[in-house]
């Protein structure tokens, strides 16, 4: 199935998406596209969508199920709040990629811009090159690899999300600090970047994590907030 | 202010009540943090009048001439609008600051009621989804519980940018309300602070906002309506931006709206009052010839018929309450007062929801409390006063001689001093006079 958005509208194609059978595992291929916004959001669908150019703001925003294909950038907030499936942009991807996403596996072959992963609750983030500052703000759960290097304030007021980063960190958030990297994250973190692709070597990565100092209220913490 | 015992004079910038708040933050060395609303008293709608029919106007019979009640809202863009038959909703509050069982009495309070109610952070739970014939699903800065299948399952969709009790401002649920099932619905341990982010993390300004408006109709196929909710501050210039971005609905909640918890210093120092918001929500719309396209929703210290009436009157399309809706389920009922003194407070008092000990088992995730409100019986109780809220105000309008609550309008009002003619916009009592041409 094929679209063109040259002559057809966001509108259109998005309801033809949701209206595909559920249990139908199709394949679609979306083309024409020039920076447009909140293309295959909302998909329930086990179906492959390949996206051939520049997607603008919430590409596969809140997917499930679906496997979406970016060939090109993705914009503001790829695979916002996504609960399954895969994300897969080939260039780079804006702010917020992946922004309180509960689930499925967000791959960026480029670089993410600031806050990639902010709020994160479950979804695991690949990044193969490197992110902006602020990334992983506030992230509840899930994995953030970042193949490159990390800007300012990454994980700053971090909960139980886990950040692996094999390039050099900026520097870490309030509550931010780094972790031992035991077998168990090693098998995590190949599980990853073999789901993602990447051949680089889980034991040149550095594990950070929340240091818990910041889950409850303390007066004498003020200084941290 | 001379006390009780000759020669005591009470100090009227250092009150027993500051002297108690400065001895209070030395002992522990936090700002107080409390739920309910605005205490401090503000001019409100108390201070308008309705000028009932004589002569130059004529009423409506009592119990036997019609005065419509119902309201459409999200006529813009939703393929679905929604259908109330009274114009007061409920306002969004969350499971996890609410039990359980207060949810399911709003849902059913408001279904016999005919009107809607709302989620809130933590996303909606199916009990909620059951027993609300209409429910509106916020969409918030935290994204606690948000789900693409809850988002579908919604009747409408509500964006919330600020809240009247604390614009600007994110909140805190402190850990002891943190129970395994809340725990699961955010994606957070048990027993940890939450803390609800005060600004949405994938966007940045109304430019954005539209495309994340855009998004979230794409999603729902441009069914439901898509509110956006704001805390009253610069309300002209956010309902201009909203209905830019592409809102069905606004929510406008003023300075007197409650909350589960927040600094008590937010809630008494920021924003304006419902009553000042309301005619700068009504000259945007009007400037941009939305009013009554775009629906405008007011809420934040909503108490009474007369309160309804007014924000009619004042240009409003809906009305939303919150507090007054947990008062009528049983919060801070008497039958309780033994208990609120055991725990520091009193009936009438009691505002520390955030510590999950509410004696009437409403702003509380302990079971053994939670379990003291009967859903079905706290449910009647909202319906009764749902329905008298709407009675009252029809009384109102039929005494303005006004067949439906919309047909009200600002002549029918005079206010009883300069602040609220200047804030209402409308005139001193007895005068042609409303002070200032800008408001």
């Amino acid at each position: 199935m094929k679209f063109d958005l040259k002559t057809q509208t966001v509108r259109e194609v998005n309801q033809a998406l949701h209206d595909l059978p559920k249990d139908k595992q199709a394949e679609v291929e979306i083309n024409g596209i020039s920076g447009d916004h909140n293309l295959a959001v909302g998909m329930d669908h086990p179906v492959k969508i390949t996206l051939n150019g520049h997607a603008g703001y919430y590409c596969a925003g809140m997917n499930k199920e679906a496997e979406i294909i970016v060939n090109g950038n993705a914009g503001q907030g790829v695979a916002e709040n996504m609960m399954s499936g895969k994300v897969h942009v080939k260039g780079n991807a804006s702010q917020s990629a992946a922004a309180t996403a509960h689930g499925g596996l967000l791959v960026v072959d480029g670089d993410a811009a600031a806050r990639c992963g902010i709020s994160m609750k479950g979804v695991n983030i690949v990044v193969k090159g490197s992110v902006g500052h602020m990334s992983a703000f506030m992230g509840q759960s899930g994995c953030l690899v970042v193949c490159g290097d990390a800007g300012e304030a990454l994980g700053d007021s971090l909960y139980e999300a886990h950040l692996y980063v094999k390039g050099k960190v900026e520097s870490l958030g309030a509550d931010c600090i780094q972790k031992e990297m035991r077998s168990e994250h090693l098998e995590e973190l190949s599980a990853l970047l073999k789901e993602a692709g990447c051949d680089d070597n889980p034991e040149d990565f550095t594990r950070y994590g929340s240091g818990r100092q910041l889950y409850n209220f303390k007066v004498d913490n003020t200084s941290a907030y | 202010m001379t006390m009780e015992k000759p020669g005591l004079i009470e100090s009227a910038t250092f009150s027993r009540d500051v002297i108690h708040e400065i001895q209070r933050a030395a002992d522990t060395g936090i700002y107080d943090i409390r739920g309910f609303g605005a205490k401090r008293k503000v001019p409100h709608f108390d201070d308008l009048l309705f000028l009932g029919a004589s002569m130059s106007r004529y009423p409506l019979e009592g119990y036997r001439e019609k005065c419509g009640t119902d309201v459409t809202l999200g006529t813009r863009f939703a393929k679905k609008p929604i259908k109330l038959d009274t114009v007061v909703t409920i306002a969004g509050m969350s499971f996890g600051a609410l039990s359980a069982n207060a949810k399911e009495a709003l849902g059913r309070g408001a279904n016999i009621a005919g009107t809607s109610t709302t989620t809130g952070d933590g996303g909606m739970t199916p009990e909620e989804r059951q027993n609300s014939k209409t429910l509106v699903y916020q969409y918030l800065p935290s994204r606690y519980g948000m789900n693409p299948d809850d988002l579908r399952k919604a009747d409408a969709i509500e964006v919330v940018l600020g809240q009247g009790a604390k614009p600007g401002g994110g909140g805190m649920l402190l850990g002891q309300k943190i129970t395994d099932r809340v725990a699961q619905m955010r994606t957070l341990p048990k027993g940890i602070d939450q803390r609800s982010a005060c600004r949405h993390p994938d966007w940045t300004g109304p430019d954005d906002l539209a495309i994340k408006i855009q998004e979230l109709r794409e999603i729902t196929d441009w069914q439901v309506p898509i509110y956006i909710k704001v805390g009253a501050t610069r309300t002209y210039y956010d309902v201009k931006l909203a209905v830019k971005a592409g809102a069905d609905v606004i929510v406008v909640d003023g300075m007197q709206g409650g909350t589960a918890a927040t600094q008590d210093v937010f809630i008494e120092h920021v924003g304006i009052p419902t009553m000042a918001a309301i005619p700068q929500a009504v000259r945007a719309l009007q400037e941009m010839g939305m009013h009554r396209k775009v629906q405008l929703i007011v809420s934040g210290g909503i108490r009474s018929g007369a309160d309804v009436a007014k924000c009619m009157a004042l240009g409003a399309d809906a009305v939303a309450i919150g507090t007054a809706a947990l008062v009528a389920l049983g919060c801070n009922h008497p039958k309780w007062d033994e208990e609120y003194q055991k725990i520091g407070s009193a009936a009438g008092f009691y505002d520390d929801y955030h510590e999950g000990k509410c004696p009437a088992g409403i702003s509380t995730q302990d079971q053994d409390l939670a379990s003291r409100l009967d859903p079905v019986d706290a449910g009647r109780r909202l319906a009764n006063y749902l329905n008298v809220l709407t009675l009252e105000a029809q009384t109102l309008a039929r005494a303005c001689g006004k067949s439906h609550l919309h047909n009200l309008e600002p002549e029918d009002l005079v206010a009883l001093n300069v602040e609220a003619a200047a804030m209402a916009g409308v005139p001193l009592a007895g005068t042609n006079w409303i002070p200032g041409k800008e408001f």
